[in-house]
């Protein structure tokens, strides 16, 4: 039987990420000195199951680098091992590492082996460094008495010979001979000798019945009963002899000589661990499909020996690097993890919907006014069947956003220690969910603005201490709802934005004109323009002001928006409101002509009845309309989309105002229907990609609306119509 | 169709083992760990239980413990899935009361004969 490993690589590799997550989360929180064990054990198991995997998977290099790193957290949690700093250092990097192991597997990369050999060499070199009183062998899986784990050392004079013959219908019950010579090999040197007198003719030979038998010599100092405790679990399965080893004469070469019948032989060598590391000779042998079986156990172990001698494993290192499986290349979200209670809920909600359908079905034959009641009552259960199961399908999609958050520790303890800054990162709300597709393209944005906040926002130690702020500086991270969309705030207390700086640099590099009046509001804002390279602005490094537009224009694409409020010398505030989901939106629905579009509500400021004698014709081809004390350009929608309509005056119909990256219009429109959530379906996978448009939708009558594009609106226009920017436009 | 509990926190483990053994012809539950898959074993009346060892909350051991006081389980096969070499936690697994062990990495056909070997006992 076959199996298609690909089928599990993606469950391999998220949990890896999830395993890796664990571990890094741990080590952070891993004080050194006394430490809790528990916190440990998480760490522990968490590198065991990325082994157990990789090695499954036949990632050698993978699995052979966490043996490395458990083994280091076994011993500091059987205490054998102080934690120390620089063992945390050294895991955290480890964990780095394997990341980019798992990475490049994933992505069917070469892996860095420099870097991993430099680790391991590194982590090798700590284990073999442990302090006096930890002395123990350093391996995971010896057993706990340790006299009996360090067999080199013995010069070979005492021992037992065993002989062994297991009942034929041992290998019915699942007893695997050769796993009791692993198990006496860890007692001291094993040699084992295989007898094959009761091998049948071909004819006469059940394969499901073990006709072998062994002599086995095995120098150790543990006394009988430890030996006879080998054998313990297959005990009147077996008959079992055991005596004193006489070193003096050879008596395995008595049972070596004898023959059999070599094809029905396999001496397989049991050796595949990377753990140990005694040279033991042995040979196991087991017939029929229980070879088979112990074979591909160990793949590509010294196999058909027909010689009964003692063979020597060469230690087989492991499995053959066989061509790896053709993976799947690893797409941003192949898969996703689900709880049951999400699933449960949504099948829940499914059977109820079929209830109402049930229900509803019913009138379909005979109806009578009588009825209308409870036909009311059906729609109405129906509109909330439906609505409840929007709501639990949209929840599917939504991860917590902790798996965003949890890499800034790690990210905040080496930026600090590098900057030489003291801080403490406050994480809440992680448990806030989020989209899945949003989630992962918000992750690069905030890392940007935390590294921003310690980097440029808090102060060094000394100049907190100066200006009377405690050394050690806050980042907080939240997460929470409000009112339908997702804030997530990154606050430090650090110096704040230098206002007259920034105001300075505004100008000097063109983002605004030098009379402008800002509100200071609107100047700490300005940090999010493009082309507002802060260099000097506001620290002497690199300035807060570095990528912020990237940042921003991000965040616009996901529907959101971002904005900063910053007080000097005190801190600084940014907040990202994020919509749920992608998926759907708040639409505001408008007429133009014939066609019904829908504007996101989120970037809409306001709508409002047109007074003709606020509009101004510039350079007599662009309307401005003089919204308080600002212009602003008005778009005409049904010349836009080249439309037909009987509103034309500016009088007859309605300006709403919208807004994105910080540039307001008017657009002109017939006038307003509904607000409604929308369900965007993607007109590029349907149609094609359409300039100003960022997906359509279907109405409840059926017809198509399609949803417009503000930012890509606004864009184009004003760019169609020369560079107008809204400080010009203002100063005119 | 004889039931099977498959306990191991990890995720992967556990799909494999299903897979393997719902192709098998076996019925199979998993539990990601002890105090989990107790739970289920008292509910479901399995045939066999093929446990991890080192699991969060409850780990293998006490759950071997666990299910062999109940009298439901007294007599029913328990496997334990160990590490290659891991003799330590084999024993610890036999102790506690365990049938018999399956090494991890696992072939497929190995513990399918593995579990068909115990059931028939």
């Amino acid at each position: 039987m076959s199996m298609d490993m690909s089928e599990f690589l993606e469950v391999f590799f998220e949990e890896c990420e999830e395993g890796l997550d664990v571990m890094e989360t741990g080590l952070l929180n891993l004080g050194t000195g006394e430490v809790d064990v528990e916190e440990i054990n998480t760490i522990f198991r968490a590198a065991h199951s990325i082994k157990g995997g990789s090695a499954t998977f036949d990632m050698l290099e993978i699995a052979g680098f966490t043996h490395v790193m458990e083994t280091l957290l076994d011993q500091m949690r059987s205490h054998e091992r102080v934690v120390t700093t620089a063992a945390v250092d050294l895991l955290l990097e480890s964990v780095d590492c394997l990341r980019e192991m798992i990475d490049a597997t994933r992505d069917e990369e070469d892996i860095d082996e420099k870097r991993v050999n430099n680790l391991k060499q590194r982590l090798e070199v700590m284990l073999a460094n442990k302090d006096a009183d930890a002395s123990e062998a350093p391996e995971t899986d010896n057993p706990a008495d340790n006299v009996a784990s360090n067999p080199a050392k013995e010069p070979g004079g005492e021992g037992w010979v065993i002989d062994f013959y297991p009942h034929p219908d041992i290998l019915k019950n699942g007893n695997e001979p050769y796993r009791l010579f692993e198990e006496l090999r860890q007692l001291g040197k094993l040699n084992v000798v295989c007898n094959l007198n009761k091998i049948p003719d071909y004819k006469n030979f059940n394969p499901e019945e073990n006709y072998l038998g062994w002599r086995m010599e095995l120098v150790t100092t543990v006394n009988e009963d430890r030996v006879r405790e080998v054998f313990a679990w297959i005990d009147g399965e077996c008959e079992i002899d055991i005596k004193r080893l006489d070193t003096k004469s050879n008596e395995s070469g008595s049972v070596a000589p004898l023959s059999g019948d070599g094809e029905a032989m396999s001496a397989t060598a049991v050796e595949t661990t990377t753990e140990t590391t005694d040279t033991v000779s042995e040979a196991a042998s087991s017939s029929g499909s229980e070879a088979e079986g112990a074979n591909e156990q160990n793949p590509p172990a010294a196999e058909s020996a027909p010689k009964p001698a003692a063979v020597t494993p060469s230690k087989t290192s492991a499995p053959a690097k066989t061509s790896k499986a053709k993976k799947k290349p690893s797409g941003e979200s192949g898969s996703i993890r689900v709880s049951i209670e999400k699933i449960d809920s949504l099948i829940n909600l499914v059977g109820e919907l079929i209830i109402t359908q049930s229900m509803l079905s019913q009138f379909t034959d005979e109806f009578d006014m009588s009825q209308i009641e409870s036909l009311r009552d059906g729609l109405g259960q129906l509109t909330r069947n439906s609505r409840e199961l929007q709501e639990t399908a949209m929840q599917i999609r939504m991860l917590p956003i902790s798996s965003s958050f949890n890499r800034f520790p790690r990210l905040v303890r080496d930026m600090s220690s590098k900057l030489g800054k003291k801080v403490e990162l406050i994480i809440s709300g992680e448990g806030t969910e989020l989209d899945k597709t949003v989630l992962e393209k918000i992750a690069d944005p905030l890392v940007h603005l935390v590294r921003n906040s310690l980097d440029h926002g808090l102060e060094m130690p000394d100049k907190r201490r100066e200006s009377g702020k405690p050394e050690t500086g806050t980042i907080e991270l939240r997460a929470f709802h409000e009112g339908g969309n997702i804030v997530i705030e990154v606050v430090d207390d650090g110096a704040g934005i230098n206002k007259q700086r920034v105001y300075q640099k505004a100008v000097e590099s063109g983002v605004i004109a030098p009379d402008e009046k800002l509100t200071d509001e609107e100047i700490n804002n300005l940090i999010f323009e493009p082309g507002f390279s802060t260099a000097e602005v506001v620290s002497d490094i690199s300035g807060r002001g570095v990528g912020m537009d990237v940042v921003r224009r991000n965040i616009n694409e996901l529907g959101g928006q971002i904005y900063i409020i910053s007080e000097e010398g005190k801190g600084s505030t940014i907040s990202i409101r994020l919509p749920l989901t992608l998926a759907i939106i708040d639409g505001q629905l408008v007429k133009v002509g014939t066609e019904t579009y829908v504007i996101p509500m989120l970037s809409i400021d306001e709508s409002l009845q047109i007074n003709p004698r606020q509009i101004k014709r510039y350079k007599g081809k662009i309307d401005l309309y003089k919204l308080r004390d600002e212009y602003i350009p008005v778009l005409r929608l049904h010349k836009i989309f080249g439309l037909q309509t009987d509103v034309t005056r500016f009088e007859d119909g309605l300006l709403v105002v919208v807004e994105a990256e910080r540039k307001r219009v008017g657009l002109f429109v017939d006038e307003l229907l509904g607000q409604q959530q929308v369900v965007i379906k993607s007109l590029e996978k349907n149609f094609r990609k359409v300039d100003a448009l960022s997906g359509a939708t279907i109405l409840g009558d059926g017809t198509v609306a399609l949803i417009m594009d503000v930012a890509s609106l606004i864009r184009q226009h004003l760019l169609s119509q020369g560079k107008i920017n809204n400080s010009s436009l203002e100063a005119a | 169709m004889k039931k099977i509990l498959a306990v191991d926190d990890s995720p992967t483990m556990r799909q494999m083992i299903v897979y393997t053994l719902k192709r098998a012809e076996f019925e199979v539950y998993e539990a990601e760990d002890g105090v989990e898959a107790l739970e289920l074993a008292k509910e479901l009346d399995v045939d066999l239980v093929l446990t991890d060892i080192n699991m969060p909350k409850m780990d293998g051991i006490e759950l071997i413990r666990s299910l062999r006081g109940l009298a439901a389980y007294n007599g029913k096969p328990i496997l334990t899935l160990t590490t290659e070499g891991s003799t330590e936690s084999k024993m610890k697994g036999r102790d506690a009361g365990a049938t018999g062990w399956i090494v991890k990495p696992f072939d497929p056909e190995t513990l399918v004969n593995t579990i068909n070997k115990v059931l028939d006992r």
